[in-house]
C-alpha cells in the first residue's frame, strides 16, 4: 500500500444551487471527488445528473446568474479555487486545468484559424512570442495526429471535420501542459470510429504526458477501457465511486447495476437465452422536487421504507469502494 | 471564390442595377406633368405655343420616349448628365462641386453611428439588465424616435444660446485664414453638429443590433472555450465575441447607406451644409430636371459602391463567407 499522498485535484462537498422559476434547484449536492496525478477518473450518469456541472464548477465557469457555488472546496495542488479572484482563476484555467467540450462543431471560434486559437492559449500563459506560440501550436497539432499540421494550423474551423476539430480542442487544452484535463463527453457528437480514435488519442497522450484526466461520459465501455477510477452520479450526488475494477465488476448501488445492464452487448454467437436489454424505469426527478430520502428511491427495485425517509451517505462498501445506498451498506454490515 | 472574382461579379451587378435606376428615374420624370420647355417658357415670362414647340424640338422632347431614353443613356455613358438651365452649369460640374461635402457628412456620421453604436451595444450586452443597458436603450430609442430636423434644431439652440462651442451653419468660416491644416480644422469644427444630428438617427439601430448580436454570441460555445483557456474578460468581449457579432451590424450599416443619404438632405437643410442635399432641395423647387436626375444618379452610384465595400468587409470579418 502506497503512502497516502494528497490528491492532485480534490473536490470536497461542493454544492451548486440554481435559482429557477420553480424554486432553488440543488444541481450538485455535496459532491466529493479526488483525482490523483496520472490517473483517469471517469464520471458517469444520465443527462442532467450534474456531470458537466461538476466540470464547470472546477473551472469556475458555473453560469452565474442563475447558478452559484454555495459551499465546498476545490483544491488543485493545495490551492483553493472556490471564491478565488477571477484574475487568479484565469491564470489557472488553460494552464493548470484544460478542458474539452462536448460539441467540437461549435466550441471553436469560427473567425480565427485553429493555429491562432491554440497559440492564444500559449501566449496567455507562457509569455511566448507570437512566433514561438505558433510553433507550439503546430507541434501540438502534430501531437494529436493531425496530418499536414503546418497547413492545417492556417485552416479555419469550418474547413475541418468534427473529429479533426475535437483533436484541435484537445491540442488547445493540452498546449500549456496542464496538470488536469477535463474531457466533457468528448465523443458524444462524433461517429463511432472517430470516437474510438479520440479515446485512443486521449489514452496515448495521458501515458506520454502523465496528465490526470477527468473523463465525463455515459459510455460505460470507454470507462471500462480507459479509466482507473469511476464515480457514478445521480441527481447531483455521487452515489457510488471506487476503482473501475471494483465498481464495474461488483456494482453495489442499484442505479449503477442498472446502468451496467443497460449497455447492449455485441455477441457473434447469441446464446440460446438472449439477454434482455435492461432499462431503468422512470426518469431522473426534477431537482426542485427532491424529497428527504435517497433520490433514486422512487425508481429503485430494492428500496425499503428507510430509503424514502433518510438520505444515505457515501460509505465504504468494499476495498476502495464507496456507495451511498442503505441496502448495500446493510448487506456490507452483515 | 476568390476576392477579385467576387468584386468583379458585384461590380457587374452594380452596373446592371445602375442602368435600371437610370431608366426608372427617366421614366418617372417623363410621367410627371410639365417639362423643361414649360419652365423655360415660364422664365421668359410666357411664350406662345409655337415657341414652346420650337424649344421642345431643340431639346428633342418631341421624340418618342424610347428615343429620348436612348439619347439620355448614351450621354450618361460619356459622363454627360446634361445641362442645368437653372444654374447655367453642366450638371456633372455642379454635382462634383457639392459631392465632397455630402460624402464627408454621410461618411463621418455613418462611422460615428456604427462605432459608438457598436460600443454601446457591447457595454449593454455585458449586463443586459443593468443600468448601462437601460440607459443605452433609452437614449438610442430617443434618438431614433425624434425627427432629425427637431434634433438638429435642438442642438442649434443648445449650442447657440447655451454653450457656444460649435458653429451651427455652413461648412467653413470665410474669415478663417491659414494653411490647409487650419482650414481642415475649421471644416471639422463645422462638421460636429450636423454629424451628430445625422448619426443620432442611426445610433439606435446599430446599438440595439450590436446588443442583440453580442447577447447571442456571448452564449456561444466558443465563448465558453475562450473563458476556459483563460482569456481575460476584455479579450472575451472585444476579441472573441465582438468579431463574431460584427457581421449583422456591418450588413445593416451597408444597407442603411441610402437611408443616411436621404437623412443628409434634411440635415444639410437644417445646418445650411453646402452639399448635394441642399442642391437637391433647390433643384426640386426649381424643377431643374437634369440636376435632380444627376443627383439621383450619383447617390445610386454611392449606394452601390458602399454595398460592394460592405460585401468585401464582411469577407474579412467572417472567413466562412468565402466558401459560401
Amino acid at each position: 500500500m502506497a503512502v497516502a499522498t494528497d490528491p492532485l485535484l480534490s473536490v470536497k462537498d461542493i454544492v451548486v444551487d440554481f435559482k429557477t422559476r420553480y424554486g432553488i434547484a440543488r444541481v450538485l449536492d455535496h459532491v466529493t471527488l479526488d483525482v490523483n496525478s496520472g490517473e483517469i477518473l471517469g464520471i458517469v450518469g444520465e443527462s442532467g445528473c450534474g456531470k458537466s456541472m461538476t466540470a464547470l464548477s472546477i473551472m469556475g465557469l458555473v453560469p452565474d446568474p442563475p447558478g452559484k457555488v454555495t459551499s465546498g472546496s476545490i483544491k488543485i495542488g493545495g490551492m483553493e479555487l472556490v471564491g478565488m479572484q477571477l484574475d487568479s482563476l484565469r491564470q489557472i484555467r488553460g494552464k493548470d486545468i484544460g478542458m474539452i467540450f462536448q460539441e467540437p462543431m461549435t466550441s471553436l471560434n469560427p473567425v480565427f484559424t485553429v493555429g491562432e486559437q491554440i497559440a492564444e492559449s500559449v501566449r496567455l500563459h507562457e509569455n511566448a512570442s507570437p512566433k514561438a506560440a505558433m510553433d507550439r501550436a503546430v507541434e501540438m497539432l502534430k501531437a494529436v495526429d493531425i496530418p499536414e499540421a503546418e497547413r492545417r494550423a492556417r485552416a479555419y474551423p469550418h474547413q475541418l471535420s468534427g473529429g479533426m476539430r475535437q483533436r484541435v480542442m484537445i491540442a488547445m487544452a493540452l498546449a500549456c501542459r496542464p496538470k488536469v484535463l477535463i474531457a466533457d463527453e468528448p465523443t458524444t457528437a462524433l461517429d463511432a470510429t472517430v470516437q474510438a480514435q479520440i479515446f485512443d488519442l486521449l489514452q496515448d497522450l495521458q501515458e506520454e504526458t502523465g496528465t490526470a484526466i477527468i473523463l465525463i461520459t455515459h459510455d460505460m465501455g470507454a470507462i471500462a477501457e480507459l479509466a482507473d477510477a469511476v464515480a457514478v452520479m445521480y441527481a447531483g450526488r455521487v452515489v457510488e465511486k471506487g476503482t473501475v475494477d471494483a465498481v464495474l465488476s461488483a456494482p453495489q448501488h442499484p442505479y449503477t447495476k442498472g446502468l451496467i445492464t443497460c449497455v447492449p452487448h455485441l455477441e457473434p454467437d447469441p446464446p440460446v437465452e438472449r439477454h434482455e436489454l435492461m432499462e431503468i424505469p422512470g426518469v431522473v426527478p426534477a431537482l426542485t422536487e427532491l424529497g428527504k430520502g435517497c433520490a433514486f428511491a422512487p425508481r429503485c427495485g430494492e428500496a425499503t421504507e428507510k430509503c424514502s425517509v433518510e438520505e444515505p451517505q457515501l460509505l465504504a462498501t468494499g476495498d476502495k469502494h464507496l456507495t451511498a445506498c442503505w441496502v448495500a451498506q446493510q448487506e456490507r454490515a452483515q | 471564390m476568390g476576392l477579385w472574382s467576387t468584386v468583379a461579379e458585384r461590380v457587374g451587378y452594380g452596373l446592371l442595377l445602375l442602368v435600371a435606376v437610370l431608366i426608372l428615374n427617366f421614366a418617372l420624370i417623363s410621367i410627371a406633368p410639365g417639362d423643361i420647355a414649360d419652365t423655360i417658357a415660364g422664365d421668359m415670362g410666357g411664350a406662345d405655343a409655337s415657341v414652346i414647340e420650337e424649344i421642345r424640338t431643340r431639346y428633342g422632347l418631341d421624340q418618342p420616349f424610347y428615343v429620348q431614353l436612348w439619347r439620355y443613356l448614351s450621354r450618361v455613358v460619356q459622363f454627360d448628365l446634361g445641362y442645368s438651365y437653372f444654374y447655367n452649369t453642366p450638371v456633372t460640374t455642379l454635382i462634383l462641386e457639392k459631392l465632397p461635402a455630402t460624402l464627408l457628412l454621410v461618411f463621418s456620421a455613418q462611422i460615428l453611428a456604427v462605432i459608438t453604436g457598436t460600443l454601446l451595444g457591447v457595454l449593454a450586452a455585458k449586463k443586459p439588465n443593468g443600468a448601462v443597458s437601460l440607459t443605452v436603450t433609452f437614449l438610442s430609442l430617443f434618438g431614433f424616435a425624434a425627427p432629425v430636423f427637431w434634433t438638429g434644431i435642438l442642438l442649434i439652440i443648445l449650442f447657440v444660446s447655451i454653450f457656444p462651442l460649435f458653429p451651427v451653419a455652413g461648412m467653413m468660416d470665410v474669415t478663417v485664414e491659414g494653411g490647409f491644416f487650419v482650414k481642415t480644422l475649421d471644416v471639422l469644427h463645422h462638421l460636429v453638429l450636423p454629424m451628430i444630428t445625422l448619426a443620432s438617427i442611426f445610433l439606435a439601430l446599430y446599438s440595439r443590433l450590436a446588443r442583440a448580436s453580442m447577447l447571442e454570441v456571448l452564449g456561444a460555445d466558443y465563448v465558453r472555450t475562450a473563458r476556459a483557456k483563460g482569456v481575460p474578460e476584455r479579450g472575451v468581449l472585444y476579441k472573441h465575441a465582438l468579431r463574431n457579432a460584427l457581421g449583422p451590424v456591418v450588413t445593416v450599416a451597408g444597407l442603411q447607406f441610402s437611408a443616411v443619404i436621404s437623412g443628409a438632405v434634411v440635415v444639410e437643410a437644417v445646418f445650411s451644409w453646402p452639399g448635394l442635399g441642399t442642391l437637391a432641395l433647390q433643384s426640386i423647387l426649381a424643377r431643374d430636371t437634369p440636376t435632380i436626375m444627376g443627383i439621383l444618379f450619383f447617390s445610386s452610384v454611392v449606394v452601390i459602391i458602399f454595398n460592394i465595400l460592405t460585401d468585401i468587409t464582411l469577407r474579412f470579418i467572417d472567413p466562412r463567407i468565402k466558401s459560401g
